[in-house]
């Protein structure tokens, strides 16, 4: 009986420490649920969420402090993965939140005084351009997000939609005509 | 004697290749005009180098090569640069590209070109030579050929050039084997010398023995070691990793390069054009496309890149009825957008489809799980599974159950009973998959690139407030400093006064 007792209580001291060092020594840094959701979000660092950029916005969401129907870039899809990873019903965006086509910041450079304003609201650097100096976007770095549209003192950045080229052409999903259908 | 080995599944179809093999190669006539596309082959596309108004030379390099993954692009007779727009172009889509239009002056009047010995020069010259030259794949998927002939870590053990030509209607590398079949092994030397291959097969499916034949005979006088073999005739045994299983029974690995077992592939009509390259300096200009399907005599012609189709197939005279082109073969070719898109590299064949010859598609019925596709295709996948996924739009899954080892070749389409557009679903799939990839790793960018400004800023305002702290301290030491020295300036004075 004693020794039963002793034998338990003994596997029970030795799995504690084992359990308890594990913790110490496996301990995950940071919130792995933030990340996730912030590997879902599409990154625009838009703050159309009401938060200064997605990872702000994915500790929210983490936290519980926020809905996942305000990240209009990432569309209905992205919705649908936040609700799948969260374990929670999707929910539609509401009827100022409407997710819109791609597009890209263009700088009319012949316009542009140089005054270095749309190169600090950029959240992604995808500005280049210097005091007085025109400034231009890179194109490929840029998300799209329009925070550069706003503080432009003379009006000289336009947001152009993404045009279908050859290049980011897509296969369509086969769909028929109903009369061939009958 | 070569053992030969068998690859999984295959089919076949009707082969339909006699109607355009009873005449040889005729060299079409000079069209009205001529466009240009500068992306005629897989990578980047061509660098445009001419001006709108611009006499050119027949030869004369308008696009030059940017990137590691390009090609040349040359101007195919001599004449007038009338235009450099986007135009129409063959490509499913139907969206317009880069294009130049030429108007040719009639005297197709070469640029200074000269010969040369191939073995006189290193191979890598050789491969700078095919790339300027635009010599790219011909059987279709017009891959850069220098890129291929590119010594990695791989040596290349075989040489395999591809004279299968396995897909229905098209006979141009039939009859390019049957008349040029010494400069095609002239070709084959070239790409042998350049990989240092030991070994050169030519694969020749059983259905052309002409061509097996002038193959033969044209061996004989090499010194290399040459291998004709004949192939038996299941489509698509001229697929490169179905034709390397039937030779040599390796198998590529999935998502590898045929150069990583030792083997690699080209065409027929490529290796002629290499010959033609290196040893006369001509660049590609000119490729064998056969016209066949509605029209009056379906044959071979050796037309200029850039020819309006049109103007093309007015040679093999269209007949009524005719309802479209289609580009490639029926198995795996496109219905081109418009009539007068121009002749590109990888045009091997134009077939002008009718009522008649190519009926409407059946409509697609519910999949019964017959596993007919699985039975048929090349590659050894589930068809009946892929197509469930893409249907889904679970593209995770489609992934895992290889979609991308899919050759879109069409058999699982063609034997399905229930017709349903198989490929079609695979295709949409694999689109839908590179976008989000691409997608995701440029959000990945911007998440770097975010952050690392999030820091910048922070660090800037530390070292900020540093400098200001440290402003402060020189502030606070010069006015001690200077206490101390009126301290002692009253002090020396007071020592003065006593």
């Amino acid at each position: 009986m004693l020794n039963a007792l002793l034998v338990m209580a003994g596997v029970a001291i030795v799995l504690g420490a084992i359990l308890g060092y594990s913790a110490i020594k496996f301990r995950v840094e940071g919130n792995p649920l933030v990340d996730k959701i912030d590997a879902v979000l599409p990154q625009t660092q838009c703050g159309q969420c009401g938060f200064p950029g997605c990872k702000p916005y994915a500790t929210a969401i983490a936290a519980g402090e926020a809905e996942i129907n305000k990240c209009p870039p990432g569309g209905e899809e992205g919705i649908q993965k936040l609700a799948e990873l969260l374990g929670v019903d999707p929910v539609p965006f509401g009827v100022e939140t409407r997710p819109r086509d791609k597009s890209v910041a263009y700088i009319d450079e012949s316009t542009c005084i140089g005054c270095t304003l749309c190169i600090q609201a950029c959240p992604v650097d995808a500005i280049v351009g210097a005091a007085k100096q025109m400034h231009t976007i890179i194109a490929a770095e840029c998300t799209g997000c329009e925070l550069c549209v706003a503080p432009c003192p003379v009006d000289c950045i336009e947001m152009q939609l993404i045009t279908e080229k050859i290049s980011n052409w897509k296969w369509r999903y086969p769909v028929y005509s109903m009369d061939m259908v009958q | 004697m070569r053992t030969l080995y068998k690859f999984h599944g295959g089919i076949r179809p009707q082969s339909n290749k006699s109607q355009s093999t009873q005449n040889g190669i005729v060299r079409t006539t000079l069209p009205s005009h001529l466009v240009i596309p500068f992306q005629q082959h897989a990578g980047e596309a061509a660098k445009p180098i001419v001006q709108v108004g611009e006499y050119v030379l027949k030869g004369q390099l308008i696009g030059i090569p940017e990137g590691f993954i390009s090609s040349a692009i040359h101007a195919p007779t001599s004449g007038i640069i009338a235009a450099l727009e986007a135009q129409i172009i063959a490509h499913p889509s139907g969206l317009t590209d880069l294009c130049a239009t030429l108007l040719p002056d009639g005297k197709d009047e070469w640029i200074t070109h000269e010969k040369t010995e191939y073995l006189s020069n290193t191979p890598e010259q050789l491969r700078q030579k095919l790339r300027m030259a635009g010599v790219v794949g011909q059987g279709g998927a017009t891959f850069p050929s220098d890129v291929k002939l590119k010594l990695g870590m791989h040596k290349v053990k075989t040489l395999i050039l591809n004279g299968a030509e396995c897909e229905p209607y098209i006979t141009c590398d039939d009859m390019l084997m049957r008349e040029r079949a010494s400069e095609i092994v002239r070709g084959a030397e070239i790409l042998c010398f350049i990989l240092a291959a030991e070994e050169v097969i030519i694969a020749i499916e059983d259905n052309k023995p002409e061509a097996i034949t002038a193959m033969r005979t044209a061996v004989s006088g090499s010194s290399k070691v040459f291998e004709v073999v004949e192939i038996p005739t299941i489509y698509p045994g001229g697929g490169v990793k179905q034709l390397i299983k039937v030779l040599t029974d390796l198998e590529v690995p999935s998502g590898k390069l045929p150069a990583e077992i030792g083997v690699q592939c080209f065409n027929v009509a490529t290796a002629h054009s290499a010959w033609r390259a290196i040893a006369y300096g001509e660049p590609l200009l000119s490729r064998i496309v056969t016209v066949t399907g509605n029209v009056r005599r379906p044959q071979n012609f050796e037309a200029l890149i850039g020819t309006p189709i049109n103007e093309l197939v007015a040679h093999a005279e269209e007949l009524p009825g005719a309802n479209g082109y289609i580009m490639g073969g029926p198995m795996m070719g496109m219905r081109l957008p418009s009539k007068s898109v121009p002749l590109v590299k990888a045009s091997n064949c134009i077939i002008v489809s009718s009522e008649k010859l190519f009926p409407p598609a059946l409509p697609a019925l519910p999949c019964i799980r017959c596993t007919r596709c699985s039975e048929v295709c090349p590659v050894n996948l589930q068809p009946q599974d892929l197509y469930w996924f893409a249907k889904a739009k679970e593209f995770g899954k489609a992934q895992t159950f290889s979609l991308f080892d899919c050759i879109e070749c069409g058999a699982c389409s063609y034997v399905c009973p229930s017709h349903i557009p198989l490929v079609q679903y695979y295709r949409f799939a694999k689109s839908e998959i590179r976008v989000r990839t691409q997608e995701k790793h440029s959000a990945d960018r911007a998440r770097e690139r975010h952050e690392f400004r999030e820091y910048r800023i922070e660090r800037e305002k530390q070292e900020k407030a540093e400098k200001l702290a440290a402003k402060e301290k020189a502030a606070l030491a010069a006015k001690e400093l200077e206490a101390k020295s009126t301290e002692s300036v009253q002090h020396e004075a007071e020592l003065h006064k006593e």
